[in-house]
């Protein structure tokens, strides 16, 4: 691991070109994966990706916020940025999780939902909304893990879990510093002042209760050693998920549940 | 009630008699036509030229949807931390609590309508944009413990800009915490009306707002998850003027019923009969 970076800098780092992606990891992670398409509704949103394959020869559901690797590529899948269908293709896949017993696995990388005229026509903010409220009594156990950008709504709609790690250089936010300086100062270009004030770093997340661990990225950050990172993610998952399907199904949606309900900080 | 309240708007006024009287004017922010506060007012703040429902604050609502002293508010006393040590965050909600007399965004709490008794919670807009953070988020989630645990249903009016930038990613997960406890009383076959009020924006339509069995809208309304204004900017083009309005939202399939305010209190009284939670022990 290296010293200890500032928000901004793990920020730039986050954005680094060459930060591997969600379909960067599947093949060095899982076997047998075989990706499945569509909402059943309306489309097939290339943001997000959802699949079954294997872990430890186990299987298991995958979804995930995709990146583009270069301009094609994110030109693609909307840069990362999903459409209600992205939300209700991972639901879809969920739900089928559930009835085939397999635990499910988040992969979060987004800067948010997208903000256009057809998301919010479609009900973006209705399909957030409903990922919150299923992948709460989803009766499955699930692992989320923000690989990089985790923003707002649209990050958490995949959020919701009994076990969130980040990676060492991920943020996970409310809204992009950009959007929050925007936002808060009108003024979108203090958005390095806005990184350093958020608490977005992986260690914030802990320290909130919002994740349960860090995954060390290899030196330099997570684009110079696919391999190890890949590895290090790959150890996270094969201890968890077996823990976590071990546990009765009542008990661990109930300290689902409990995980949330006690974030936040008030005065009785 | 509203009595009360026009007492004060008239007071105010009516006050300096020497001045030469001009009558004070509501301009909407909908059709932009300018009419007589006074009328604005009496019209429970309806603009009587395009029927836009205009804000009430928590109270105002409250007078004019339940039953008369039969409102008992949960958690009134409950006050913001500083989750992420916000610069003069607390400062900023000691003033809000002068001015407006509230201590956070919602109010919660039992009541009745027309007799049926229920959960109800009103948010205040004029507290943060009625934002969510941890008190928001704290309280709408015993309410609806509450009304799981005593077989009641909800009614929830909502009206707020979104999350709580201040609270930063504490305040993002209020909206797992909101949706799962609506979703633990909707498994125990409670019903739960929304009531979407100006404006419902933001991780609170992206979260409980979104989640009623039925969702009412007032004419007019603002409704949506990302702001005008971010999506102008990314889509580099001006939108619609009824775009993300209530009755946009309707016609796209995520609104049941518009209702005006006058008929608000004997919808949701009918609503609830129909649910025969007038006939529930409580």
């Amino acid at each position: 691991m290296d010293e200890k970076k500032t928000a901004w800098e793990r920020l730039q780092l986050v954005h680094t070109k060459g930060r591997p992606t969600v379909r960067d990891y599947i093949p060095l992670i899982f076997t047998d994966f075989y990706e499945l398409h569509g909402d059943r509704h309306y489309g097939d949103d290339m943001a997000i990706l959802g699949g079954i394959g294997r872990l430890d020869g186990r299987p298991v559901t995958i979804i995930g916020q995709v990146k583009g690797r270069d301009l094609d590529e994110n030109k693609a899948c909307n840069f990362a940025m999903p459409h209600p269908e992205g939300y209700r293709k991972a639901l879809r896949l969920a739900k089928q999780a559930e009835k085939f017993h397999r635990p499910v696995i988040c992969f979060i990388d987004t800067p948010g939902a997208f903000c256009g005229i057809a998301a919010e026509e479609r009900g973006i903010g209705e399909a957030i909304a409903k990922n919150l409220a299923e992948f709460m009594t989803l009766r499955t156990p699930i692992i989320s893990i923000v690989l990089g950008e985790g923003g707002s709504g649209g990050a958490l709609a995949l959020g919701v879990c009994d076990d969130l790690a980040i990676l060492e250089n991920a943020q996970y936010s409310v809204l992009s510093p950009r959007g929050f300086a925007s936002i808060l100062w009108k003024d979108a270009s203090r958005e390095q002042e806005a990184s350093e004030i958020m608490h977005i770093t992986a260690e914030d997340m802990v320290s909130l209760g919002v994740a349960e661990e860090v995954i060390e990225e290899p030196r330099g950050g997570a684009h110079n050693d696919l391999d190890k990172i890949s590895e290090n993610i790959k150890e996270y998952l094969s201890q968890k998920i077996p823990e976590k399907c071990e546990k009765d199904i009542d008990v661990l949606l109930k300290e689902r549940y409990t995980k949330f309900r006690k974030i936040g900080e008030f005065l009785d | 009630m509203f009595e009360d309240f026009f007492d004060v708007v008239k007071k105010r006024f009516n006050g300096g008699a020497d001045e030469e009287y001009k009558p004070p004017m509501f301009k909407c922010p909908r059709c932009q036509d300018l009419s007589s506060l006074s009328r604005y007012e009496e019209l429970h703040r309806v603009c009587p030229k395009c029927n836009y429902h205009g804000r009430l604050s928590a109270s105002e609502r409250l007078a004019i949807t339940v039953d008369r002293d039969s409102f008992r508010e949960f958690d009134a006393d409950m006050k913001s931390g500083n989750p992420i040590d916000f610069p003069e965050y607390l400062e900023k909600q000691e003033q809000l609590r002068e001015t407006t007399g509230l201590n956070d965004a919602v109010v919660t709490g039992t009541a009745t309508i027309k007799g049926s008794p229920v959960v109800i919670g009103v948010m205040d807009s004029r507290y943060m944009m009625g934002s969510m953070g941890s008190v928001v988020g704290e309280k709408i989630t015993k309410a609806f413990e509450y009304a799981t645990e005593n077989n009641m249903a909800v009614i929830m009016f909502t009206a707020s800009g979104g999350a709580r930038m201040q609270e930063g990613i504490v305040s993002l997960m209020q909206m797992a915490k909101t949706s799962g406890a609506v979703k633990l009383h909707s498994d125990n076959g409670g019903l739960y009306i929304t009531v979407l009020t100006d404006p419902t924006t933001g991780g609170v339509t992206a979260s409980f707002a979104s989640l009623g069995d039925i969702i009412i809208a007032e004419p007019k309304v603002l409704i949506g998850f990302a702001g005008r204004r971010v999506i102008e900017g990314t889509i580099k083009q001006r939108l619609p003027e009824d775009f993300q309005l209530a009755e946009f939202m309707h016609e796209k399939g995520f609104v049941d019923m518009i209702v005006e305010r006058k008929k608000m209190r004997s919808t949701l009284s009918h609503l609830l009969k129909l649910h025969g939670y007038d006939k529930k022990e409580v």
